[in-house]
């Protein structure tokens, strides 16, 4: 199966994206996260203002298969967080990339954002852990 | 004709009680009054009425025998829930559980006209300790997870009295899914060590130990159904670190008088006595989660325990170093009593055979099943499993058909489905519990059922998208349960 993987986002391995806009990040999961849970039923996002440091979780995801955690992309204050997936967190299976964005930081330090993987790197990534999960 | 017991047949609809309501209707006369009539005071009494369902007795009686015949339990069919030993819990353990000796006694009852339940307790307290090589037990936690948050607190308790509660727990993912929400309300931080192919590895372990990490807490045999094998060495690097092992006792049915627990190098664990000794479970308790600890962390234990002095059993408070009482008097009672008698009369080499039996079943299963569906992992496919197995719905997924949809039409056969989408470990997982009470015929026509599924995934995919057919109820939509749920039922 392929997942959409767009070019300009960075990736970690559990899955969540990051999208650099000027000084702040914004971040979200995957195509490949949102299949794997399923329908999302659940999601709970931190408070405006949190300090988060790189893989900190910031919140959590529910599905009617499995309840995890968020981790941080990159260390930095939520300036922000998507309200409307709270209520409508079908967006996020809907709309992974778009609509369906989860929180946005302050961008501190930046070189944390090329420590993550770019979409080349995750799609080989994805190709990897598909394959370890499924090997007899 | 389906290779399990599951037909389709008659089944009686029921409505709301409430919507069976007729004004005046009731269930019983009461005797014309006979003293002068008293109404209570205005500020008492409600202000609409409370709307209870006026009914007779019958249909009160029909109503609920309905409602009980679209239930799937343990007395009707297998049960293979991974995780959960749903094994049979034999009915004279429920007689005795009812003697009135245990049901009318007291527990502010004197220590000397309780001197049967206080033996009980003690006794108990000695078969759990012998079972996992513990040296004492505290039997008032009154459930698995409960049982996990007093360790951890004990855990907690130890380190401060050496001055230091350190911050970390390290747990691997193929423990049990409530071990770091038990850890998170202790007050630690929960560290994930990821496993490579389903083994927890020494060396992983090493990397990752250190003065901050409080413990270790894993589930062993784990929840994959393999046995940790570098136990020992995994719990000599924790302790060189001053670091205690936690290990979660869920899965105790696989290695009963095979192997103690203590004598791999944990320092406290959980039993759940309503999974491995016997007490009907899954409606949500009552449980029991007594936490069974090493000498150097017995002074931290709930309070109180019972002793035996001079042929009398006295209750005695475990001291100032004690987390203190966890629940009302000794736990949920009547939980022991059952655990009590299910050790008493099977005895030690009747709990090892329950443990080999649980083992045998499973790898039958494993070996039965591994052409028509996917073993995860290598270790897996070349080990023995313990007393459970996991799958995944690889193979069915090239025919669009998810693991969701084999336990759906596993409800048609007549089987409750195993466990499913745990481990989070394994995509789509199936993990398949049989214990030790299912026969070779019964598990039989689970896997012939099973493997009928796997054929129809391939030819009628739409048959089990649609599934179940045959319970009254069919597909629910689970996701619109979640997402607005209907709480309560309004006229």
């Amino acid at each position: 199966m392929s997942y959409e993987i767009p070019d300009d986002l960075f990736y970690t391995k559990e899955h969540e994206w990051a999208r650099r806009e000027g000084d702040f990040v914004v971040v979200g999961i995957s195509a490949y996260a949102q299949e794997s849970l399923g329908d999302i039923v659940f999601i709970e996002l931190p408070k405006i203002g949190e300090e988060l440091s790189q893989n900190d979780t910031f919140g959590v995801v529910e599905s009617v298969k499995a309840v995890s955690d968020l981790f941080s992309p990159i260390s930095g204050k939520v300036v922000e967080t998507n309200g409307t997936v709270t209520e409508t967190p079908e967006l996020i299976n809907q709309d992974p990339y778009g609509e369906g964005w989860l929180i946005k930081l302050t961008m501190g330090d930046d070189s944390e954002l090329h420590n993550l993987m770019n979409a080349t790197e995750y799609e080989e990534y994805l190709g990897q852990e598909a394959k370890e999960a499924t090997e007899p | 004709m389906s290779a399990g017991p599951g037909r389709a047949g008659l089944v009686l609809a029921a409505e709301l009680i409430f919507e069976k309501s007729r004004p005046g209707r009731h269930g019983l006369s009461l005797p014309a009054l006979d003293v002068p009539l008293s109404s209570p005071p205005k500020a008492l009494t409600r202000k609409e009425d409370c709307n209870l369902p006026e009914v007779s007795e019958l249909c009160v009686v029909r109503h609920f025998t309905r409602l009980s015949s679209w239930n799937f339990g343990i007395d009707l069919g297998s049960y293979p829930l991974g995780s959960c030993t749903m094994k049979y819990n034999p009915r004279v353990n429920e007689a005795i559980a009812q003697l009135p000796g245990f049901t009318n006694i007291h527990p502010y009852q004197p220590e000397e006209l309780s001197q049967g339940a206080l033996r009980l307790i003690y006794e108990l307290e000695h078969a759990l300790s012998e079972i996992s090589g513990m040296d004492r037990v505290s039997l008032q936690p009154a459930a698995g997870a409960q049982g996990e948050l007093v360790g951890v607190k004990i855990i907690r308790a130890f380190h401060e009295s050496k001055g230091n509660p350190r911050k970390k727990i390290l747990i691997p993912d193929t423990a049990h899914g409530t071990n770091p929400a038990s850890c998170t309300l202790a007050g630690y931080e929960v560290v994930t060590i990821k496993t490579e192919n389903g083994i927890l590895e020494s060396h992983t372990v090493a990397k990752l130990m250190d003065n901050d990490v409080a413990a270790l807490m894993l589930t062993n045999p784990n929840t994959l159904g393999l046995f940790e094998t570098e136990i020992k060495e995994i719990a000599k690097i924790v302790h060189d670190k001053g670091g205690l092992v936690y290990c979660d006792g869920a899965n105790l049915n696989a290695i009963m008088g095979v192997v103690k627990l203590g004598e791999l190098g944990i320092d406290v664990m959980h039993f759940n006595l309503h999974k491995t000794f016997s007490t009907p479970h899954g409606g949500g308790g009552p449980g029991a989660g007594p936490v069974g600890v090493k000498k150097i962390l017995a002074p931290f234990l709930p309070s109180p325990l019972v002793e035996k002095s001079n042929g009398l059993y006295k209750i005695y408070p475990v001291g100032k170093n004690s987390i203190g009482r966890v629940k009302g008097f000794f736990g949920n009672f009547l939980v022991l009593v059952r655990a009590y008698a299910y050790i008493r009369a099977l005895g030690a080499p009747g709990l090892k055979r329950t443990s080999q039996m649980a083992v045998l079943n499973a790898n039958y299963i494993k070996a039965r099943l591994k052409d028509s569906y996917d073993l995860p992992f290598d270790e897996i496919e070349k080990r023995p499993c313990m007393h459970e197995t996991v799958f995944t719905d690889k193979k069915q997924q090239q025919y669009g058909v998810t693991t969701l949809d084999i336990a759906k039409r596993l409800l048609d056969k007549g089987f409750h489905p195993p466990t499913i989408y745990f481990p989070l470990v394994v995509h789509g997982a199936l993990m398949i519990e049989p214990t030790e009470t299912e026969s070779k015929e019964e598990i039989d026509q689970l896997v012939d059922s099973l493997i009928e599924i796997s054929n129809e995934a391939k030819e009628n995919k739409k048959l089990l998208k649609e599934a179940p057919h045959n319970t009254i109820v069919g597909r629910v939509d689970e996701v619109g349960a979640a997402r607005k749920p209907k709480l309560r039922w309004r006229p």
